[in-house]
């Protein structure tokens, strides 16, 4: 196992090398001056010439790469263009926001996805089936930000139940912020429990169909023994694949419901960083959402290297 | 989904692979909703602007739909209620709803299947390439592939919006982009599996060439995962696209556009809440009509339905 995490951590690293050279690279040939981003149309000459090689943009563009590599390395990542604080600083503040969506998401997502797809499946073809369906297709084709809508309009405008905009204060108050997290990570959560739903019920479906299931219900081991330890235990290896992979993509969708709700986080600041066109910022934050989304990779393989067996004594015999 | 009703056993009469498909089609009763769906909304995106909506200049025939200009403003009636005569109410400016609806099936729908079309043609060529030459072509793409997909799809719809600035050939672009990664990455897992085939190894033994194999014998016989995957991506391109206007980054206005007109009308959802929550319904629509016949062109097209 531990030679499979560390040939894992190896093919990890290049993508990583060349994520930070893409950013880079991109945020170099976007349209604009960024120093007139920061100062505005009207600075003089004199000045902008002075921020640009104060910010170093005036060194060749080597010499700006390796420093760039150096500072993310360091974890240090410069200042916003616009309000010149440390985007360190910025990120500290709005992370936890974020990874607390996310979180609550996912679980909401674990938790009712798999039961539904397991019940569907196992009342395949009844009318439970059929709702169920047409809840995870409508579930699967809804933007985030519409849903978001949806919840506000319904949980916050005419029932008030819920606050419809802001994060609360995560620092002072964590229990208060709570009520402020409920109608994002339903938005979230909900999606995901359709995709979750649907995947389990096909999954399900066709392990229920396998020899091994019909063997153990054969010697006579009780239903849910069969469902649990030996159905549901092989149908799990997609489905954490599929999880994985939705909380990669769950964290684009959370750029529009974090715009939504105005809430404070890493999507949020996103969206700023491109409307008010501070490069700096948006640089940090791409490279930020794509170590994310490498890692989390990593841990969906780690986790189907631990639920297969074959699949780790594969890779590490390479 | 697998189909609804159980698989048809292949009738002997039906002589080739084409009628087989249509004959599997025609009993999914997903496929068939999502199919009319996707044929109404091309028709409203098709009439909109000659035969459903009022024409820009008044000299044309009565509109048989909805009789407003998407753009004309009503100011006096600004933010007035669904009613018989606006069935979705009038907008900010006093704008038909429902005419804006009709109108802004274009903007999606084109968005939808063209950069669909751009992805695909993209992933088609690059991932056929990499699965059937192997080698240091096929390391170097796939591996682009793998960085590529490091990003969230919709931040890299973004990041490629804010490199080439917004607008309706800008979007169709960087949803292009945003989806290639994705075909590529299909094509080439099916082209590896396709070219262990004898009928390959025959081709090759009597000469044709590579363009020849690749095209002629290989394409073929991936073209229906292609087919399937590009039903269901038109869907999400429809969402990003929707996604990426309700930020702001879309077509400018006043052409009608679905996430834009949310964008104008979230601000009014305490007062009037029918500006926003009548396009998303729309587009709802638009993205499950396409998931619903991408689900039923999987059963259709996966060969395993026909026994």
């Amino acid at each position: 196992m531990i030679r499979y995490i560390l040939h894992r951590l190896a093919l990890a690293v290049p993508i990583l090398l060349a994520v930070f050279t893409l950013v880079f690279l991109v945020v170099r040939v976007l349209p604009g001056d960024p120093a007139v981003a920061a100062l505005g149309d009207y600075a003089s000459e004199e000045a902008l010439e002075a921020l640009r090689e104060r910010m170093g943009l005036n060194d060749p563009l080597p010499v700006q790469y390796v420093r760039f590599l150096g500072n993310m390395l360091r974890g240090d990542l410069g200042r916003s263009l616009i309000n010149g604080k440390p985007i360190n600083e910025q990120v500290a503040y709005v992370l936890p926001y974020t990874l607390m969506l996310t979180a609550a998401a996912v679980a909401i997502g674990t938790v009712l996805g798999i039961p539904l797809g397991v019940f569907t499946a196992l009342r395949r073809n009844t009318w439970i089936d059929y709702v169920g369906r047409i809840f995870s297709l409508a579930g699967l084709s809804v933007p985030a930000f519409y849903l978001a809508i949806l919840l506000i309009f319904l949980f916050a405008v005419r029932l008030g139940w819920f606050p419809a905009v802001g994060g609360g204060d995560l620092a002072q108050d964590p229990v208060g912020s709570l009520r402020f997290l409920v109608l994002p990570a339903f938005t979230l959560g909900l999606i995901m429990t359709a995709s979750v739903t649907r995947l389990t019920r096909s999954t399900m479906l066709n392990v229920l169909r396998e020899d091994y299931v019909r063997t153990a219900q054969a010697k006579g081991l009780h239903r849910w023994a069969v469902l649990l330890g030996h159905a549901l235990r092989s149908a799990m290896l997609p489905i954490v694949s599929l999880i994985g992979l939705w909380t990669a993509s769950l964290i684009g969708d959370s750029v529009l419901t974090e715009f939504v709700f105005s809430r404070p986080g890493l999507g949020k600041m996103l969206v700023g960083a491109i409307l008010q066109r501070d490069y700096s910022a948006l640089q940090s934050i791409m490279v930020i959402y794509a170590f994310f989304v490498v890692v989390i990779n990593l841990l969906t393989d780690l986790t189907y290297g631990f639920l297969d067996p074959r699949i780790r004594h594969s890779q590490s015999a390479q | 989904m697998e189909s609804t009703l159980p698989a048809a056993p292949a009738a002997p009469e039906l002589r080739t692979q084409r009628q087989r498909a249509w004959h599997t089609f025609k009993r999914n009763r997903t496929a068939l909703v999502g199919l009319a769906m996707v044929v109404l909304v091309a028709l409203v995106a098709i009439f909109s602007d000659t035969v459903l909506i009022a024409p820009l200049t008044d000299a044309e025939p009565t509109p048989l739909l909805a009789p407003y200009d998407p753009t004309i403003q009503d100011p006096r009636n600004r933010l007035l209620p669904p009613s018989w005569e606006h069935p979705m109410g009038l907008d900010t400016y006093g704008r038909d709803i429902f005419s804006r609806i009709l109108y802004g099936a274009r903007v999606s729908l084109m968005v939808g299947i063209l950069s669909v079309a751009l992805g695909g043609i993209l992933g088609v060529i690059l991932g056929l390439v990499a699965g059937y030459s192997g080698g240091a072509a096929e390391q170097w793409i796939m591996r682009s592939v793998d960085v590529l997909m490091a990003f969230p799809s919709l931040l890299m719809g973004l990041m490629v919006l804010a490199v080439l600035g917004s607008g309706l050939t800008k979007m169709i672009i960087a949803i292009g982009i945003m989806l290639a990664p994705g075909f590529v990455r299909v094509v080439h897992g099916a082209t590896l599996g396709a070219k262990q085939n004898d009928y390959i190894l025959a081709a090759r033994a009597i000469g044709a060439g590579h363009p020849r194999i690749l095209f002629r014998h290989l394409l073929p016989n991936i073209l229906g995962e292609v087919v399937v995957l590009a039903s269901i991506w038109v869907a999400s391109a429809i969402r990003v696209e929707a996604s990426l206007s309700f930020i702001g980054l879309g077509v400018s206005p006043p052409t009608p556009a679905w996430g834009t007109m949310i964008r104008e009308g979230v601000q009014y959802l305490t007062t009037a809440p029918w500006i926003a929550l009548f396009p998303g319904l729309a587009i709802l629509f638009t993205v499950l009509a396409f998931n619903l016949l991408g689900d039923g062109l999987r059963d259709v097209l996966d060969p395993k339905s026909y026994q």
